[in-house]
């Protein structure tokens, strides 16, 4: 941490409770300030003023309370949290709090940055618009990706996001242009063999030449994780916006962030809302999240892919759902299709990109791409329609139409949203297997698709071209 | 104006405690600690001042001084505001980026209008007359489509003194009123506080929906012109979306664009893409009646509370002139989400879901500020405010406390549908849960424009009723164990979903929709159905039916331009009927 030796030192800590410590008798503490706590072993912990008034200041110390006692020296800094900014960040590890683990110092600069950021003006924002490939039929074809873009992904426990994550991290390109991203990877208290994989498959890559990781794991300090992704994004800001990079976060998970959150709210016995969380969860998360995007008249660009997990499952839990509310859109992976053996196990169905408008079509894609994923979702919507029914009705209830609905939606499973970890598609690779399949309706139902297109793209129309 | 230094005890994130030798007043403005941030003195207590903060906190150190500014929030209203993007407290934005660069910074004052800036002001009144507040005394061409009114501030009356036209800033004295208590200057500018209504003359019942271009809703579920409409919806169900359709295509004269506490890049958009629309029926750009108001998710919460006040102060301000004006406000729950974290702060005892007591009381009082009038002055001028408000419930369950209390004060309600958003059917307005209680109003109108609407529209949301209820059935026993009459409801369903119901955004053509093709197309799909029902009753298959190329082409007629394509559908339907019926030898 880089904070000045300086700032007075109390030993007038009155109470600790839980992750929460009151120190009286405090003069000059400022709101959100940084405190270093030294435990009696030496060690230095790192806090931040939470509530402050004229004589105590309400402590959240982002280390471990336990074995802390009333007579803990609490060194208030005089500062907020800042980060050395600096070149030389590109390829080191630190910890969920900036401690290096890589053996190398922290690199020396002067330019010093808040870990809370600034807010972008939404005046200066640049609407983002350029199509990012990721050989992901699911996500390239139904829920387009843009540079720019804030998509998290949903999952739960057990299900490949990891090896998502990764392949899009691997994979990840502007068609017709050279570009590489930087990977600014953000791990909140996850295990360490899954930051082991990442940085494995980082290294395969060369990738991690062009990262920078930010590593709490799941056996450091939960309340840690409340600075961690702040770091990672303000790494991520200072290499998009000051050195014109174009920066792919990747954060995960947040699920364990919004419970350390929980943990300070609940030892502060505020008024929680829904699941002990509290109220200003959404305000928390939009903090963090916003974060990504372009700015007018700067090159680089921040695209934020925070993963989270769903406690068994439910998008309506309040950490995917207030996500989804900030977010610009979310790619949902589901158990049932893991199952069948459906990798990336994505139902496309609940799952939206709301910029993906504006990164697709004739100059990026092609012109047929939006009709074409409007039309994969309605058939696949009456396709699983038809699979409910034939659980009540058998296959032999269902009508001839319903029977295709149903074979598209099984073949649209296995042939458009499966695919390799290692497989890479192009554009025209997914376009053109949608099409195949799509070709299995009869024609009057394309009905979300120009009848120009139908007649250009369509496989039965295109010898005629 | 008297300011008094107090300061700060405590601070507890947006929340400041400070200290007054001498008590401020409740809802008075404040600069706080040496930043000079902005705030708001929100709670009272002997000579204790509890200050929301408009913006973050973070460094401020007990000490420091407050400033009481012994005014309270108020909007600048005059030209200078029309095409621009503001913040909760009516910062430009622009001129914030300018300034400041990209990333907000603190304590940055901003005059909400600008002082330099010149206007053509035209006198349209002459000295001798009288006048009272409300009353235009003269106008200015803010942009190339908007006419400006200048009036008497509320409150204010008397005989025109003086009064000249020429090039002036909004400060510069345009002419002298003299009233009974002597001579004031006017000027261009006035100030409004927000929290207040500004008063209106005379509330009329709403008389002319508001005509969007949006099927669902100008056909199923009206607003009308002064209403107030609610629109909540689990995310991704399409609030924006809708709302921007309806900022771009409605028939309004004035918008008022609300981002409270939403996304950043969805504003970026709306500046972005408004200055190149045009409205369809004047042909004049759309940013050039649009006020945008910006107080995105990750700004501090306490402005995103004010900026719901600000939007709706400044479009009473237009409403005044007597102008059409309505409002866009995406979304209400964040604003709701405002005021419970800052009455948490307070230690206030919640309600339900951590909300206030008073919650269902502020709801309220924003939506009873919409409405049809005579607005202020000598003369009947009539204007109104409309406001349409997203609802983000969580988890998307409607049964949440800003849900149930909003649908007490709207007259419109678009239920927006999961499952209907899951299979790209937009907008997802489902039309079995929404309703509107404008319908009177809406069916006057539309029976000038064809006097078979009423029943064209009853008999479809009668098929779309009646559908839902076969597909129930065949939910348990297939749709192919149906009698044909009940699949020619389903496969009419279809069409109307397909065909009327569902209406792309980002269609060329049909992201606009005008009256004229929204009834006959209505009535085409009534009029297919009309002639292929005796045909289904007289036994001719079901396939058969649907097999009709003519079927295809009413789902597409949306997408074509005009009603002609309409009117060759219509012709189809018979040749293609009478077709059917001679192959089946089935007498007509
Ligand atoms: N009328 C519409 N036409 C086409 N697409 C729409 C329409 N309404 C919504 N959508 C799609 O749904 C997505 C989510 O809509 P949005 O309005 O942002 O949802 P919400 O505000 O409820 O979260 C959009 O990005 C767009 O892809
Ligand atoms: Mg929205």
């Amino acid at each position: 941490m880089v904070v000045e030796q300086s700032g007075l030192v109390y030993r007038t800590t009155s109470e600790i409770r839980g992750p929460i410590l009151m120190v009286e008798g405090v003069k000059g503490v400022a709101f959100d300030e940084i405190v270093n706590i030294r435990r009696p072993s030496g060690e230095i912990v790192t806090g931040s003023v939470l509530d402050v008034s004229r004589d105590w200041a309400m402590v959240q110390c982002f280390g471990d309370t336990s074995g802390m006692d009333l007579n803990i020296r609490v060194r208030f800094t005089g500062e907020t949290l800042k980060v050395p900014m600096s070149e030389e960040l590109i390829g080191r590890v630190f910890s969920g709090s900036f401690k290096p683990l890589d053996g190398i110092p922290v690199p020396l600069s002067t330019d010093l940055r808040d870990v809370n950021g600034g807010i972008i003006n939404p005046a200066a924002r640049d609407v983002p618009s350029e199509f990012i490939q990721t050989g992901l039929s699911a996500i390239d074809g139904m829920n387009s990706l843009v540079r720019g873009q804030k998509l998290p992904i949903f999952s739960e426990s057990g299900l490949p996001h990891n090896m998502m994550a990764a392949q899009i991290a691997r994979q990840a390109t502007i068609p017709g242009q050279e570009t590489d991203f930087a990977i600014v990877f953000g791990a909140m208290g996850i295990k360490n063999e899954e930051a082991d994989y990442f940085r494995a498959e980082f290294e395969k890559t060369g990738a991690l030449s062009k990262s920078v990781l930010v590593l709490n794991l799941a056996d450091d300090p939960p309340i840690e994780r409340i600075v961690t992704p702040r770091i990672a994004q303000t790494i991520a800001e200072y290499l998009a916006f000051d050195l014109g990079m174009h920066v792919l976060v990747i954060l995960t998970d947040m699920t364990n962030y919004a419970e350390a959150l929980r943990t300070i709210s609940i030892a502060r016995e505020e008024v929680p809302t829904r699941k002990g969380y509290p109220g200003y969860l959404y305000s928390d998360l939009a903090t963090i999240y916003e974060r990504a995007g372009r700015i007018q008249g700067r090159p680089g660009s921040v695209t934020l892919m925070p993963i989270l997990s769903m406690p068994a499952g439910d998008k309506t839990h309040p950490v995917p759902d207030l996500t989804g509310y900030i977010t610009e859109g979310q790619l949902i992976l589901e158990r049932e299709l893991s199952l069948r053996g459906i990798y990336p196990p994505m139902n496309p169905l609940p799952s939206l990109s709301r910029l993906m408008k504006d990164g697709i079509g004739e100059e990026t894609t092609r012109e047929d791409h939006q009709d074409v994923s409007n039309q994969l979702y309605m058939a696949y919507a009456e396709g699983t329609r038809a699979r409910g029914l034939v659980r009540i009705v058998g296959e032999v209830g269902l009508s001839d139409r319903e029977r295709t609905w149903l074979r598209f939606a099984d073949r649209f499973e296995q042939e458009f949203v499966n695919q390799g970890p290692y497989e890479n598609r192009s554009i025209e690779q997914t376009l053109s297997i949608a099409w195949d399949l799509l070709s299995i309706l009869p024609e009057e139902d394309l009905i979300r698709i120009r009848e120009t297109y139908i007649n250009k793209y369509h496989p039965a129309h295109k010898s005629d071209n | 104006m008297s300011t008094i230094v107090g300061t700060i005890e405590r601070i507890n994130g947006s929340l400041i405690v400070a200290h007054f030798d001498e008590a401020p007043k409740i809802g008075d403005l404040t600069e706080v600690g040496d930043l000079r941030l902005m705030g708001e003195i929100v709670r009272l207590s002997g000579e204790t001042a509890y200050i929301q903060c408009f913006e973050a906190t973070s460094g401020l150190m007990p000490g420091e001084p407050v400033t009481d500014l012994g005014v309270p929030l108020v909007a600048e209203l005059g030209p200078g505001l029309m095409g621009r993007i503001v913040d909760g407290v009516q910062r430009s934005e622009t001129e914030l980026w300018e300034l400041t660069g990209p990333f907000v910074s603190r304590g940055t004052n901003i005059d909400p209008l600008n002082r330099g800036a010149k206007w053509k002001f035209e006198a349209k009144v002459k000295p001798g007359d009288k006048v009272e507040g409300g009353n235009v005394i003269g106008v200015v061409q803010e942009t190339v489509s908007f006419e400006h009114r200048v009036m008497v501030p509320p409150g204010q009356s008397g005989t025109i003194k003086s009064i000249k036209s020429g090039e002036f800033t909004v400060e510069d004295v345009i002419g002298e009123l003299e009233t009974s208590s002597g001579v004031v200057p006017l000027k261009m500018m006035q100030t409004w506080p927000v929290r207040i209504p500004r008063p209106i003359k005379e509330r009329l019942p709403l008389e002319m929906p508001l005509m969007t271009g949006q099927r669902v809703i100008d056909t199923f579920f009206p607003v009308a012109k002064g209403g107030a409409v609610a629109i909540p919806g689990g995310f991704g169900t399409g609030k924006t979306v809708t709302l921007q359709q309806v900022a771009k295509w409605s028939d309004a004269d004035i918008i008022i664009y609300i981002g409270c506490g939403e996304r950043g890049n969805e504003m970026a958009d709306v500046v972005a893409h408004f200055p190149e629309l045009e409205d369809p029926r004047s042909g004049r750009k759309l940013i050039e009646r649009t006020v945008i108001i910006a107080n995105v998710s990750n700004m501090p919460v306490s402005a995103r509370e004010a900026s719901i006040y600000m939007g709706v102060t400044i479009g009473e301000f237009y409403r005044d002139m007597g102008y059409d004006v309505a409002i866009m406000a995406d979304s209400t729950s964040r604003w709701a989400e405002a005021l419970r974290d800052i009455s948490g702060r307070l230690e206030e005892i919640p309600a339900e879901a951590g909300f206030p007591a008073y919650l269902s009381d502020r709801i309220a009082q924003i939506y009873e500020r919409t409405g049809r009038g005579v607005v202020m002055g000598e003369g009947r001028t009539l204007g109104s405010l409309t406001l349409i408000g997203a609802v983000s419930p969580p988890g998307g369950d409607f049964s949440e406390p800003v849900t149930t209390h909003t649908l007490r004060f709207i007259g419109t309600f678009w239920a927006l549908d999961t499952d209907l958003a899951y299979r790209r059917h937009f907008p997802a307005i489902n039309w079995l849960r929404s309703f509107t209680r404008y319908m009177d109003v809406s069916a006057r109108w539309w029976s000038k424009l064809d006097p078979e609407w009423e029943a064209s529209r009853s008999q479809a949301l009668r098929l779309l009723e009646e559908a839902s209820e076969v597909e129930e059935t065949a939910r348990i026993i297939g749709e192919k164990a149906l009698p044909d009459e009940q699949r020619l409801v389903l496969l009419l369903a279809e069409m109307l979903r397909e065909g009327f119901l569902v209406q792309s955004a980002f269609h060329e053509v049909d992201t606009y929709c005008e009256a004229e093709k929204q009834t006959a197309l209505l009535k085409v799909f009534i009029e297919f159905y009309s002639k292929v029902d005796p045909l289904v009753r007289a036994g001719v298959p079901i396939e058969m039916v649907r097999n009709m190329d003519v079927v295809t082409e009413l789902m597409r007629l949306k997408e074509r331009a005009g009603v002609e394509p309409i009117e060759e559908a219509s012709k189809a339907i018979l040749a293609q009927r009478d077709a059917l019926a001679e192959e089946y030898e089935v007498k007509l």
